[in-house]
């Protein structure tokens, strides 16, 4: 993996890396033109930084709560033919999807 | 193709082996770990998911309690510290086995820290440290297609069943375990074996590692002896059986040792271990942590357990399985030695149970470490899964002791109720097993004994009381192990030996 480059500069090998996680292909032109733009959003994001927050205590949660919990009880499941006819293709019942590459069993 | 090895005992002599395991537990709730789809094993494909397990927009997780509560209870019998506050996050990677591009799990905030479990090896006690104990969700299952033997390798296509997705999972997490030497791939078996029972002690899974319920992840390392380095590691994945631990153990390091004697160096990889060849074979390149980009879960709330629940929750913890072993041990009045040989052969459920049917312990043992074990190790089955049952077992040992059967008589009855055709006693009874008493026909078999060996009988006569044994034989034979011999020389003497 590459390293993390300096505030605010994004590399191409990171995007390309960050691309290869997300499963998405990109092009060589498409790496340089989401480097700029994803170092703007970055930039954007690192203001949040400037914010002086020595006397906030941190937010875990939007909502404050804890432990909500549900009972251990079964319920009923979707029907099978409602759920795969939200797949983009089934075979014999189950989700059917490309032979997954770069690796190996 | 087929790795060098070094011979096992070759790589002592040069390397210090430091184990580790990661193991999954699925737990045995009604309902998944966020939503209520049932759990239950085998059910046809995709019929157990929802909009939730599924990873459908808008659907939203609501924790399963339960599976808090057992997770909780796993982490106080390993001795663990219970976190006041804890958190889920989200483990992103893209693989169709999670529909949701994530798995819901924990990462710096796990419920339980810090634990330790003792694992006895014969004699010797080592001591695990845990890590954590943390929970998540289990993942859907792949079937590739196309490929010769169901393998990623070769496959066209996968096709999924998400029926497993989101059932919960606790994962332990134990500490570097060095200083096992050549008891690594032992050891790493006997933490497994310990942790099951464990398991099964406080109720939380069926640990049926057959089915899954149970699977560890293997990490070996090793390091030149005397070096302060622990070498660098692999990690065998999802063995699911306590002899595929231990042949994991023993196969990285003959493996890793060919490498290092050739001055190559690990790879830290992720391996997989083939129940076949007991041997692994390299799998993906294992992703940096930070590659699956670990944030909080944003549609979770955080768990803070109380202190008032977590006390509850200890207090009732049962016995647990190394404190009702020495209990035990002391009820049934056998020595270390004893005990340690019925908790290898995973027989101490069995002879407790047989106990409580009515058998003396040293009956039940016998029986079960004696016959039952040949018998299981014949047809390449555990104990457990003999067809007889431990009330079975204790009514058999009654029928020896009230001297209905003798020893040979009882293994035909047990014949007789491992093809399924009943409980002992009526086995005997369809069989005609008993033993003949002062009858007839036992009579008229002794006479016989004696008027077929006249030379022996003479002997007999003469003081060689020793020859009777002859006789004796002679009559069991012809009552085909039916009389009982202590009753048979016996008869003998009254004829023979004048008084």
């Amino acid at each position: 993996m590459s390293t993390p480059s300096p505030k605010g500069q994004l590399t191409r090998d990171e995007v390309a890396h960050l691309a290869h996680l997300s499963r998405l292909a990109v092009s060589d032109e498409e790496l340089d033109l989401f480097a700029g733009q994803l170092a703007a959003v970055l930039d954007a994001v690192a203001q949040v930084g400037k914010a002086d927050v020595a006397d906030v205590t941190p937010t875990t949660h939007a909502v404050p709560m804890t432990n909500v919990m549900r009972p251990d009880v079964a319920r009923p499941s979707l029907p099978r033919d409602v759920v795969l006819a939200g797949a983009p293709a089934a075979e014999d019942d189950r989700f059917r999807v490309p032979r997954i590459l770069g690796e190996e069993a | 193709m087929s790795d060098t090895l070094v011979d096992f005992d070759e790589v002592l002599t040069r390397y210090e082996p430091v184990i580790g395991l990661e193991t999954h537990v699925e737990l045995g709730t009604a309902s998944k770990m966020f939503c209520g789809c049932s759990t239950t094993f085998g059910a046809e494909p995709n019929t157990q998911t929802c909009p939730v397990c599924l990873g459908l927009p808008g659907s939203l997780p609501v924790v399963n309690a339960d599976a808090i509560e057992s997770t909780i209870r796993i982490g106080l019998a390993l001795g663990c510290r219970i976190a006041s506050w804890s958190r889920f996050a989200r483990k992103n990677y893209f693989y169709p086995d999670i529909p949701k591009g994530f798995q819901t799990s924990q990462y710096d905030e796990p419920l339980c820290t810090a634990g330790h479990l003792d694992v006895e090896l014969d004699g010797e006690t080592y001591r695990v440290e845990i890590e954590r104990v943390h929970i998540e969700e289990d993942t859907g299952k792949n079937l590739h297609v196309g490929g010769a033997t169901g393998r990623i390798h070769g496959a066209d296509h996968s096709l999924v069943d998400y029926n497993r997705a989101g059932i919960p999972l606790v994962e332990i997490v134990t500490r570097p375990i060095p200083g096992t030497g050549a008891k690594a791939p032992e050891v790493a078996r006997a933490y497994v074996t310990e942790l099951r029972e464990i398991l099964l002690a406080l109720g939380v899974s069926e640990v049926r590692m057959e089915q899954g319920n149970l699977r560890s992840d293997v990490n070996t390392s090793l390091a030149p002896i005397g070096s302060l380095d622990w070498g660098t590691r692999t990690e065998t994945k999802n063995v699911n059986s306590l002899r595929s631990v231990e042949r994991s153990v023993r196969y990285e390091m003959r493996r890793q040792a060919a490498l290092l004697d050739a001055g190559e160096r690990i790879v830290q990889e992720t391996r997989h271990f083939h129940e076949d060849t007991g041997s692994t074979s390299d799998g993906r390149s294992k992703e940096e942590a930070t590659d699956y980009r670990y944030f909080p879960e944003p549609d979770l709330v955080p768990l803070a357990p109380d202190e008032e629940w977590i006390e509850t929750l200890r207090v009732a913890l049962p016995e647990l399985p190394a404190a009702r072993r020495i209990r035990l041990r002391e009820e049934w009045g056998l020595s270390d030695a004893e005990m340690a040989w019925i908790v290898n052969a995973g027989a101490v459920g069995l002879v407790s149970d047989t106990v409580a049917a009515g058998a003396t312990p040293a009956d039940a043992r016998k029986w079960w470490l004696g016959e039952l074990a040949r018998r299981a190790n014949d047809s390449g089955v555990e104990l457990i899964e003999l067809p007889v049952t431990p009330k079975q077992v204790a009514e058999l040992a009654g029928l020896v002791a009230a001297g209905t059967v003798n020893d040979q008589l009882a293994r035909q009855a047990l014949d007789g109720v491992l093809a399924g055709e009943g409980n002992p006693g009526a086995v005997v009874e369809s069989r005609g097993l008993a033993v003949m008493g002062d009858s007839d026909e036992l009579v008229a078999a002794v006479d016989a004994a004696i008027e077929g060996n006249p030379d022996v009988a003479d002997k007999v006569r003469a003081g060689k009381v020793q020859a009777i044994g002859a006789l004796v034989g002679a009559v069991m034979k012809t009552t085909r192990g039916k009389a009982d011999a202590a009753t048979v020389k016996r008869m003998l003497e009254e004829r023979l030996v004048s008084s």
